[in-house]
């Protein structure tokens, strides 16, 4: 690497204003699950905002512990929200790791792992389908517990990860159209996201089903792609505004209420496409809705059957913190009859899911997962609710992993399962 | 990285850096000058000194051989928290080794009969009232910074909070305190039971800045939650009439578990950051008053509050509706400080305390020495104690302007001083202040803190640099500065 790799580019210079908004009071740090692990203020918001303002002053190097502490810190943005500054961490960890990756800082097997699987597989939905087929066969015929061993360590960390991929019936993406049940409140368009259809196909039914139910008619528009929030958090901005401005015409078919996502991830990274692509995102961006946060706005109508059970709810990032949701899926829950919502110490703290992350930092991963185990495994409940395709498989590996018996589900699942069968059609 | 000076005193060859990675473990070594970079400051960011290693104890007797190494070597250490001090005392001198104690953050044992905790020094100060809350307990001393400050800190600091006025700084709430002294010898001081005879060491140490040694274990008293909790806002046209308004409270008898005033633009501020809690952003000043005890008389004292706010001009006293709301008035209170990072990249939070009667005279010198300097200054603070935080946003790269900063701070304290008042409430000496002493303390009291510190630290190998001024001489030092012949404290 030459020294010109880690000096400042003209582009850093742009990470300056954002950290001039920190005054250093340190009331983020308790809030930083890397800070509480460590106990280093170099893995700790305030310390990290200081190392970019270091980095965008000239003061310190890109390369060594910025470019660390770029990876290490989980991008959960749980410091966002204890920050009364306004710091936008989110945005300058952004710019921070595509200077890292522009740099070619990171370890090459990070690099390729994270560019084969978010720029070639992730966005493209069809082979994505056909390593799932395969993944699929493998998971049937056990192939893949056979080649455990012989994987490298990394790899044998994912597969623990994954779930057992549905049957192909279970991974078709949705009709494009779905008309209200009822009478019609509005007219909605559903974000399938690229990982949820294939392995939370039920997710995504589920909402489909709610927000038909509840009477809305609801467009899912087939030229709709990968929302770009993987590769914007890998430091490969160019993909992720790529991917965006596909997105940016086919979600806007232009009457639609809101553009409903289930996936936090996605959600946070499409309510806040104006920042990657300006004014001309921001008519798609505002109308993002989380779908909790869409249903709980618009009033659950009908009555809910009962869900009997104790369901403790936890709060995804890129939801609460990056979105700024977190009563409406309480709510929602707290209005099904038998369902009782209890609660657990931190729901907002991060699972240590975060994206790639628990591959590309496993051990701070199993860290932070053991810490949220930790505060969910006294509560036993019978059911963990959370609304981000990472976190639900965070948690399952997790909660296995501990013998826990609590089942995992997304929100909508349960409001689902609180909705009376579907009328003959 | 410039090379590490190699020690005279320690094992040939082997630099402190190496042996203390071997006492301690290489991963709780940081060395790196990135690492080092970031100890640089705490709260306050325009005093900033360079440690020359970071070191991670786990457990106490890590401290000790940490200690140990340091003085065969001859290099000072520093103790340090989470680095939310506000004086510079948690930075490095002299090249100094910073100990981190945040990772010692295990709560040893909860005694609910005997109301006690032991902690050890990294626990978070809001944690302990959590972990304590299902005995209907809490741990008192509540300082803004509580969702991140540390119990060791706090009680390097003697740190208060919006709650002293009825309940006394962390000195009224430490009972016991374990310690690694400067010469590598652990010792326990005082007992649970409060009082053990012999000195008031435990005294001695809450409030020494981390230079008499290194907390490494806390026993904490903790009081019962009172039955009811009242909190209410005073709505005032400005922050004159809202002072008198304490002043009245106060004269009445009433004993506040908090008299808080927070002026319009920390308003402003608060209302446009995550803490907002939908205080009025066209108030001239807000009045937080929250009563608490027994609930028969808490709620005959809110009528009384209430009324006394009116008469001193309040439009509206609006009581909090339910604990959310309760919670959301002291979220927005305790984010102040960080809430005016909005106005610039820094934040001076002075700290100085005046007589509860002339708040209104030194508030309106102080609004007047801001505006001279043509600085942006807020006023936060805790006005049952008399407690000012005069806030100055200012950007420190911009020499000019931190000139400016610093001599309106200078000329605060010795209006404060002048009225009576002392130059710090709760945020300590450290390096910010040390040279102010002399405004407050002769010659020869300064002697007198002088030959305590020595008894426990003859060599000055724990945090020096802070607290006594560096020159000796301090003409104005003059116990009239501290206005004793004139106004009592209190
Ligand atoms: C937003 C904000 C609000 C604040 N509000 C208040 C307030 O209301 N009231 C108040 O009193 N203060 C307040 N402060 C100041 C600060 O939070 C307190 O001084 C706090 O006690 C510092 O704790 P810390 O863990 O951050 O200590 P640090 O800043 O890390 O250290 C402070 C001092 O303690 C010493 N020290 C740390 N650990 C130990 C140990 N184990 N043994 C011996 N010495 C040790 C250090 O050497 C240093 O001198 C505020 C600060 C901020 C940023
Ligand atoms: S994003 Fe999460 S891990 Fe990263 S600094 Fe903020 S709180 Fe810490
Ligand atoms: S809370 Fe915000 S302003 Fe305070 S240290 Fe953290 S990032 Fe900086």
């Amino acid at each position: 690497m030459s020294a010109s790799d880690s000096s400042p580019g003209p582009d850093l210079a742009t990470l300056l204003p954002g950290t001039l908004d920190c005054v250093h009071c340190g009331l983020c740090l308790s809030s930083c699950p890397t800070y509480l692990e460590t106990g280093r203020e170099t893995s700790s918001p305030r310390g990290r905002v200081y190392l970019m303002r270091g980095l965008a002053e000239g003061k310190i190097p890109l390369a060594g512990v910025l470019a660390e502490e770029a990876h290490l810190c989980l991008g959960c943005r749980a410091c966002e929200t204890a920050c009364p500054s306004g710091v936008p961490y989110g945005a300058l960890l952004e710019q921070t790791r595509a200077a890292v990756e522009r740099a070619g800082l990171r370890p090459t097997w990070a690099r390729r792992l994270e560019r084969l699987a978010l720029r070639g597989i992730v966005p493209r939905p069809r082979r994505l389908a056909a390593l799932m087929t395969l993944l699929a066969f493998a998971q049937r015929l056990r192939l893949d517990r056979l080649a455990r061993p012989f994987l490298p360590k990394r790899l044998r960390d994912a597969h623990a990860l994954l779930p057992l991929v549905p049957p192909a019936s279970q991974r078709r993406r949705l009709p494009a159209f779905t008309k209200a049940e009822g009478e019609r409140r509005g007219k909605v368009v559903f974000f399938e996201g690229c990982i949820m259809p294939e392995l939370f196909g039920g997710v995504n039914r589920a909402t489909l089903r709610v927000l038909v139910q509840q009477g809305f008619d609801v467009l899912v528009p087939e030229a709709q792609g990968c929302c770009g929030a993987l590769q914007a958090h890998s430091g490969d901005l160019e993909t992720a505004h790529e991917l965006a401005r596909a997105n940016l015409g086919a979600l806007d078919p232009g009457d639609v209420q809101a553009i409903i996502v289930n996936s936090a991830g996605c959600g946070a990274a499409l309510r806040e496409m104006d920042h990657w692509l300006g004014d001309e995102a921001s008519r798609v961006a505002s109308r993002v809705r989380d779908v909790c946060e869409f249903l709980d706005e618009a009033g659950l109508r009908g009555a809910l059957l009962p869900v009997p059970g104790r369901v403790a709810y936890d709060d995804p990032c890129h939801l609460v913190h990056a979105q700024g949701v977190s009563a409406a899926p309480r709510h929602l829950l707290q209005a099904i009859p038998e369902l009782e919502l209890v609660d657990h110490d931190d729901p907002s703290s991060c699972c240590g899911a975060a994206g790639t992350y628990n591959l590309t930092q496993p051990e701070m991963s199993q860290a932070v997962l053991a810490r949220k185990l930790d505060s969910l495994e006294p509560v036993d409940p019978d059911m963990i609710a959370t609304g981000n395709p990472g976190c639900l498989m965070q948690l399952r590996a997790g909660a296995e992993g501990r013998g826990m018996r609590a089942e995992i589900l997304h929100p909508i699942e349960l409001i689902a399962r609180a909705l009376p069968p579907s009328p003959p059609s | 990285m410039a090379t590490l000076p190699l020690s005279s005193s320690g094992a040939p060859g082997a630099s402190l850096e190496d042996e203390l990675r071997q006492a301690v473990g290489a991963e709780q070594v940081l060395t790196r000058p990135e690492d080092l970079f970031v100890y640089e400051a705490d709260g306050l960011t325009h005093h900033t000194a360079r440690p020359r290693a970071v070191v991670l104890p786990r457990d106490k007797t890590d401290v000790v051989q940490i200690v140990k190494r340091c003085r065969a070597h001859g290099v000072p250490f520093v103790p340090r928290g989470a680095g939310t001090g506000l004086s510079g005392g948690a930075i490095a001198l002299d090249d100094g080794v910073i100990i981190e104690c945040a990772r010692l953050d295990r709560i040893l044992r909860i005694a609910p009969e005997d109301r006690f905790a032991v902690v050890q020094p990294g626990v978070i100060n809001a944690d302990l009232s959590k972990a304590v809350a299902h005995h209907g307990l809490f741990y008192a001393p509540d300082p803004s910074s509580q969702q991140a400050c540390t119990l060791g800190g706090n009680v390097a600091e003697n740190s208060g909070g919006p709650h002293t006025l009825k309940y006394g700084t962390t000195t009224n709430h430490v009972l016991a305190l374990e310690m690694v002294l400067p010469d590598g010898q652990l010792v326990q001081l005082g007992s649970p039971t409060g009082s053990a005879g012999g000195y008031d060491l435990v005294g001695a140490v809450v409030g020494s800045e981390g230079t008499l040694g290194i907390v490494t274990e806390l026993t904490v008293r903790l009081s019962p939650r009172p039955e009811r909790t009242e909190t209410m806002l005073g709505i005032f046209p400005d922050v004159v009439s809202a002072c008198r308004a304490v002043g009245a409270i106060i004269r009445s008898g009433l004993v506040p578990a908090a008299l808080e005033i927070v002026d319009r633009r920390t308003i402003e501020a608060v209302e446009a950051s995550v803490y907002a809690a939908g205080l009025p952003t066209d108030a001239g000043a807000v009045l937080i008053i929250e009563l608490d005890g027994p609930a028969v008389a808490v709620g005959r004292q809110v009528e009384r509050c209430q009324d006394h706010c009116r008469e001193a001009g309040a439009s509206e006293v609006p009581v909090a509706r339910d604990e959310a709301e309760r919670q959301r008035f002291w979220r927005a209170r305790k984010g102040a400080f960080g809430a005016m990072g909005r106005l610039a990249p820094d934040l001076y939070v002075h700290d100085a305390v005046v007589p509860r009667q002339k708040l209104p005279e030194i508030l309106e010198k102080i609004c007047e020495i801001g505006d001279r300097y043509r600085l942006r200054l807020s006023n936060v603070f805790h006005a049952g104690d008399g407690n000012l935080h005069p806030n100055i946003s200012f950007d420190r790269r911009d020499p000019d302007e931190m000139e400016r900063v610093l001599a309106a701070g200078e000329e605060i304290l010795r209006t404060c001083v002048e009225a009576g008042g002392v130059i710090t409430g709760e945020h300590g000496v450290g390096t910010e202040k040390k040279e102010y002493m002399g405004l407050l303390f002769s010659e020869a009291d300064l002697d007198a803190m002088r030959k305590l510190r020595a008894a426990f630290d003859p060599d000055r190998m724990c945090n020096p640099g802070k607290m006594f001024p560096a020159t000796r001489f301090c003409a104005e030092a003059n116990p009239k500065a501290r206005g004793y012949d004139q106004v009592p404290f209190g």
